[in-house]
């Protein structure tokens, strides 16, 4: 095949997109080297690890395609009481599997409700999203026989991950096992935002009515993502029921979807790291106001949001654009591709 | 010739308005068919029905000789059928190349592909090159499209359309709204369209239609009133009534 300059130029643009920035090995390289240099922080890190994982979750859905949620808590919840409920009943011993297993399971649970999300306005959806975490929470509150109903699913016994790794006291190989679980579904989320599927949703999220005039099957995609999303979800309240050996009906808590939505529009949407740096100033900011100002830490989360609305005006979702151009410029594969 | 996309007995009503009125009109294969007519004439809503953006009321849509009334608007492009908005419909956030990129693996059945980097397809790279060449889109390529120029929206609006590979292309106004310094650019892109899609052209712009129109059917209040070739349409005394009655108005 014949390469004219510019099918030259148009292949260095589109594979540029998945091109590594340096600022993002940085941050991967600190966040594993973490682990040697907080072994004291064991616990808020887990924390961390999870909340960014299921705040990974949201930003495929509403950074990527445009679907906005206030009910994501749903497959956590579904999740961790998979996680949770085969291990108290031995059904699947080996975390690992556990993990796999509780991510398709919100999986399952994803795709049966992602029909209710593909129409209808913002309003909508939020409220569809809603309703079905409160339907969730609630079965699970029905069904005490199976999940403990309001005392949580306890009696939870974890087994070594991989057969190996024990969930030690101080928390060690439970923060890895977390940390390593993020790393690799970020990994895969990349791949998938910067494939020919993952371009599309965007489109879908500019202009559904163009996408659909060239071609695309909105609906399908939508759902696609959704029951993806679901099992990211799902994975991320797996990991908190494992390292907790435990599992509440407060995993489906409305509060939960809505400190996520917080949490990603902290770090800023579809660029995948707003959930992970999201999560860590959330944390940060709960676990040092709270010691500083136990009952008045919302304010300053509260604080934080509306200098965030302030700063982004009506694109509050994608207010740390500007922070991104700037450190695309500090990228040298880009300064390359200008010089060139 | 053959015909290759047809109407028959196209209703429209929304509640008490008949947009669309017993419309039966035929394009032939590598036609330049003009649909012309005055402001709420219902042109529109017929390219709109034609797509598949609305459903019609009663009648049928063939496309060389099959029905395809009920299908979806992305699977009506898959048998074919494409179109350029009157208002532009583009991905504000991305670039020309990502905008084309994307509509070229759609056609190519890559579009679901989730495992695979976007950019890795050379089929998909050779085409857009050549569409952003063709619709001279390389200088702005990598510029998101909400800060290019109206004029290069347009194109990119045109370009978008064909990366689909139409055998039936809807062109709805496409030098509506653009500044005379760039209208050439877009009335050339037009002239240049491979002659064998077939192009239905929505105008009011009465220069284009007579330069670029092998046939002209004229709508009037959501019905075909007058159909022929260029000359007679413009020779017909109804046809000069209605446009001065209209302006008569105005």
């Amino acid at each position: 095949m014949i390469k004219t300059p510019t099918s030259f130029s148009v292949t260095r643009s589109l594979i540029g997109r998945s091109h590594w920035h340096p600022l993002e090995i940085v941050f991967w390289v600190a966040a594993f080297s973490t682990i040697w240099l907080f072994p004291t922080k064991y616990l808020i890190l887990t924390e961390i690890a999870w909340l960014a994982l299921f705040a990974l979750s949201l930003d495929l859905i509403l950074g990527y395609a445009g679907i906005v949620s206030l009910g994501h808590a749903a497959f956590f919840g579904v999740g961790a009481y998979t996680a949770a409920l085969l291990a108290k009943h031995e059904i699947i011993n080996e975390p690992v599997l556990a993990l796999i297993v509780a991510g398709l399971v919100a999986s399952a649970v994803g795709f049966v409700t992602s029909f209710l999300v593909l129409r209808g306005t913002d309003l909508t959806r939020i409220m569809v999203t809603l309703g079905v975490a409160l339907v969730l929470r609630e079965l699970a509150n029905q069904n005490g026989w199976l999940t403990g109903g309001a005392d949580g699913l306890q009696g939870v016994t974890m087994q070594p991950i991989l057969g190996r790794f024990r969930f030690d006291m101080f928390g060690h190989n439970g923060y890895v096992y977390c940390l390593t679980v993020l790393f690799v579904l970020f990994l895969l989320a990349r791949r998938i935002v910067n494939s020919p599927f993952g371009l599309s949703l965007q489109s879908i999220k500019n202009n559904p009515l163009r996408a659909s005039a060239i071609g695309i099957n909105v609906n399908l995609r939508l759902v696609a993502i959704y029951t993806i999303a679901a099992g990211y979800a799902g994975i991320a309240g797996a990991l908190l029921a494992q390292t907790q050996a435990f599992a509440s009906l407060a995993y489906f808590d409305f509060e939960r979807s809505a400190d996520l939505l917080m949490v990603l529009v902290i770090g800023g949407t579809g660029y995948l790291y707003g959930g992970l740096i999201g999560a860590i100033v959330f944390k940060f900011m709960q676990d040092y106001l709270s010691v500083w100002t136990p009952q008045y830490w919302p304010f300053w989360i509260g604080l934080l949001l509306v200098l965030i609305v302030l700063v982004g005006r009506e694109r509050i979702t994608g207010w740390t654009r500007p922070i991104r151009e700037l450190a695309s410029k500090l990228d040298w594969r880009a300064a390359r591709k200008d010089g060139a | 010739m053959a015909i290759v996309l047809e109407t028959v007995n196209l209703v429209k009503r929304f509640g008490g308005i008949v947009a669309t009125n017993d419309v039966s009109l035929k394009v032939e294969a590598g036609a330049r068919h003009a649909l012309i007519g005055p402001n709420g004439a219902g042109k529109t809503t017929i390219i709109n029905q034609l797509t598949g953006v609305l459903a019609q009321t009663s009648g049928k849509i063939l496309l060389e000789g099959e029905d395809i009334s009920h299908l979806s608007p992305h699977a009506r492009v898959r048998r074919g059928i494409a179109r350029t908005f009157q208002i532009n419909q583009l991905f504000l956030e991305l670039t020309p190349v990502e905008t084309l990129g994307l509509a070229v693996s759609e056609r190519l059945g890559h579009g679901g592909d989730w495992w695979r980097r976007v950019g890795s397809n050379p089929q998909v790279m050779e085409e857009v090159a050549e569409l952003l060449e063709r619709f001279r889109l390389t200088d702005v390529m990598n510029e998101r499209t909400d800060v290019l120029a109206y004029g290069k929206q347009r194109m990119l609006e045109i370009a978008l359309a064909i990366a689909c590979k139409p055998r039936v292309l809807l062109l709805d106004e496409p030098a509506a709204g653009v500044p005379d310094s760039e209208r050439q650019d877009i009335l050339s892109a037009v002239a240049e369209l491979p002659k064998d899609v077939t192009v239905l052209l929505i105008e009011h712009d009465m220069d284009l239609v007579f330069s670029f129109a092998d046939r002209i059917s004229v709508l009037v209040n959501g019905a075909l009133f007058v159909e022929g070739k260029p000359d007679e349409v413009a020779r017909d005394p109804r046809v000069k009534a209605v446009y001065l009655g209209e302006e008569a108005h105005v």
